[in-house]
């Protein structure tokens, strides 16, 4: 089109009708000012910040370096990995069969599902954390065998529930509260007419599940799991109050010790920031699997 | 088509009734379909004929009357006078002899074109995955999309979709076709693909009930055209008689709109 209509009066109107051919005019793009005073705003903000870091002596990086690699850091961030691993695996195990409860047609099943999503909810994950390493105050033996009945194997429980796995158990139970709504949302979004199809071809209920419900769930499911995930992976720091070498029961135990508060809290954070990265890139290539197929 | 000889019916509705909450979509419907024989199902939006259809695999269950195909029950076992619901798997195989094609495809989006295709035949009836494949490339050859094989769904135009869906379809050999308005979501330049398809398999002689609107379609490739309306069959008959000239007031009023 050519620039006929209302040429600039100001400058140059001149110029607007020069008889240039339409495909050699030069296109000038919009400037943003405000861009870029904010811009520069940020940057200054930001390098101050970064001022602050390197020279307030207050930060103390030297023992920041002393401890950052030590064994106990290290072997605490293993504990901290392995209470997030199994939380996760348990709690979105047993939340799958909790959303899989809600969905169903059994009014029973379905208000027992409602009322462990509730329940667990409802109370804190530092109270419930307590309730569990307190379990062997209320059963004392664990037994295996008929319900009401005798039973054929018996456990001590206070030998049983330890302080890890008693710490493992109520992370994954809470987990599964927030996975059986996330698995039951991921579950709804799928469209009705995909197991329509699955059912009009035979296919078995199971195999329905698992072949076409979940992998199509699984696209809206991946991104609010990985916030669980996340949540949890720092949730684990609430495990401290049960005396369990995680990453910062370690750091508090150092600096109980050494007095160096500042330095250790960043030792441990930088771990949460670094590993929650990982997670993130992890996120990134397991949705990227799932979107096998879609356009967006 | 089978003139003169004698068939056996492989669809029988005995005076199936369906409502849905207060409204009655089917009320009393009484219809047979000899195998070997095409049957289109016409009639306005809201007559029932896509929940007849869905009855016929018991994707939607009967209030009343019974649904046989090939000589069984549909979703019921017979006993002395009673009749047992089947489990779940029951009829899950039952579905398997009976080929379903929806409206909107319904192809599983995250598998690919061949997928798609050898889910059903492995899973329901058992297959190698080896012989579902060769079955489903011979299949796409005959729907003419042996080179999608490999292509994603949302990678297909619509027209080449629902024929995906067709050899989806196929793939379990069905002894009996339902078709749910198959080019209702298509544009208008894909729809003869379709129905190009279909009539292949009409002259091949495989037994269907095709729910449509597509008139040209029905007076080509029907032995029995139905007309429905407001949960009822109002006429039923070969092309020549329900469409060039109906007894009925309702079906001279429907035609006279869509012709």
């Amino acid at each position: 089109m050519p620039l006929t209509s209302d040429p600039p009066l100001s400058k140059a109107p001149e110029r607007a009708r020069t008889d240039a051919p339409e495909a050699a005019l030069e296109i000038v793009p919009v400037r943003h000012p405000g861009r870029w005073i904010a811009s520069a705003l940020t940057a200054v903000l930001l390098a101050q910040f970064a001022h602050g870091l390197v020279t307030n002596p207050g930060w103390e990086w030297p023992v920041f370096a002393q401890y950052f690699t030590a064994e106990t850091i290290l072997r605490a961030v293993g504990t901290t990995l392995q209470l997030t691993v199994y939380g996760t695996a348990l709690g979105f195990l047993l939340g799958l069969v909790l959303a899989f409860m809600r969905l169903s047609d059994s009014p029973f099943l379905r208000a027992v599902a409602v009322g462990y999503i509730w329940i667990f909810r409802a109370v804190p994950l530092i109270v419930q954390l307590l309730f569990w390493f307190n379990l062997a105050y209320l059963y004392k033996r664990l037994d295996i065998g008929i319900p009401f009945g005798p039973g054929f194997v018996s456990f001590d429980t206070a030998g049983l529930v330890g302080a890890m796995s008693a710490a493992v158990l109520g992370l994954a139970l809470h987990q599964a509260a927030y996975a059986a709504e996330i698995v039951r949302g991921g579950v709804l979004a799928v469209d009705s007419g995909q197991t329509q199809a699955a059912a009009a071809l035979g296919i078995p209920r199971l195999r329905q599940l698992r072949r076409i419900v979940l992998p199509q769930a699984m696209r809206s499911i991946l991104p609010n799991a990985a916030n669980e995930v996340i949540s949890l992976f720092k949730g684990t720091s609430i495990v401290s109050v049960m005396a369990i070498g995680e990453l910062f029961y370690q750091a508090q135990v150092i600096y109980g010790r050494n007095g160096r508060v500042v330095p250790l809290l960043m030792v441990a954070t930088v771990w949460y920031v670094l590993l929650t990265g990982a997670l993130s890139v992890l996120q990134h290539y397991i949705e990227r699997h799932f979107a096998k197929g879609a356009t967006r | 088509m089978s003139a003169g000889t004698v068939t056996t019916p492989m669809v029988e509705i005995k005076s199936v009734t369906k409502s849905f909450g207060p409204v009655e979509v089917l009320r009393g419907i009484d219809l047979t379909v000899r195998t070997g024989e095409v049957t289109v199902v016409l009639g306005p939006s809201g007559s029932g004929k896509s929940t007849l259809l869905r009855t016929i695999n018991h994707l939607e269950k009967v209030d009343g009357g019974q649904v046989s195909v090939d000589g069984s029950l549909v979703g019921y076992r017979r006993s002395g006078d009673k009749l047992y619901e089947l489990r779940e798997r029951e009829i899950l195989k039952q579905r398997t002899g009976i080929g379903f094609v929806f409206q909107n495809f319904h192809l599983f989006p995250h598998l690919t074109v061949l997928e798609n295709i050898t889910e059903a035949p492995v899973s329901a009836l058992k297959r190698s995955k080896a012989e579902a494949a060769e079955t489903a490339r011979r299949l796409l050859t005959r729907v003419g999309l042996a080179e999608k094989a490999g292509a994603y769904p949302r990678q297909l135009s619509g027209g080449q979709q629902q024929r995906v869906a067709i050899a989806r379809a196929l793939a379990l050999e069905p002894k009996l076709l339902l078709f749910d308005e198959p080019t209702s979501a298509l544009d208008p330049e894909l729809v003869g693909e379709v129905l190009d398809v279909i009539k292949d398999l009409a002259h091949q002689g495989t037994t269907m009930i095709v729910v449509t609107h597509e008139i040209g379609f029905a007076r080509e490739v029907a032995d029995t055209v139905v007309f429905m309306d407001e949960g009822r069959i109002v006429e039923q008959g070969p092309p020549s008689q329900v469409l060039d000239a109906p007894r009925h007031e309702r079906t001279k009023s429907f035609l006279s709109k869509v012709i």
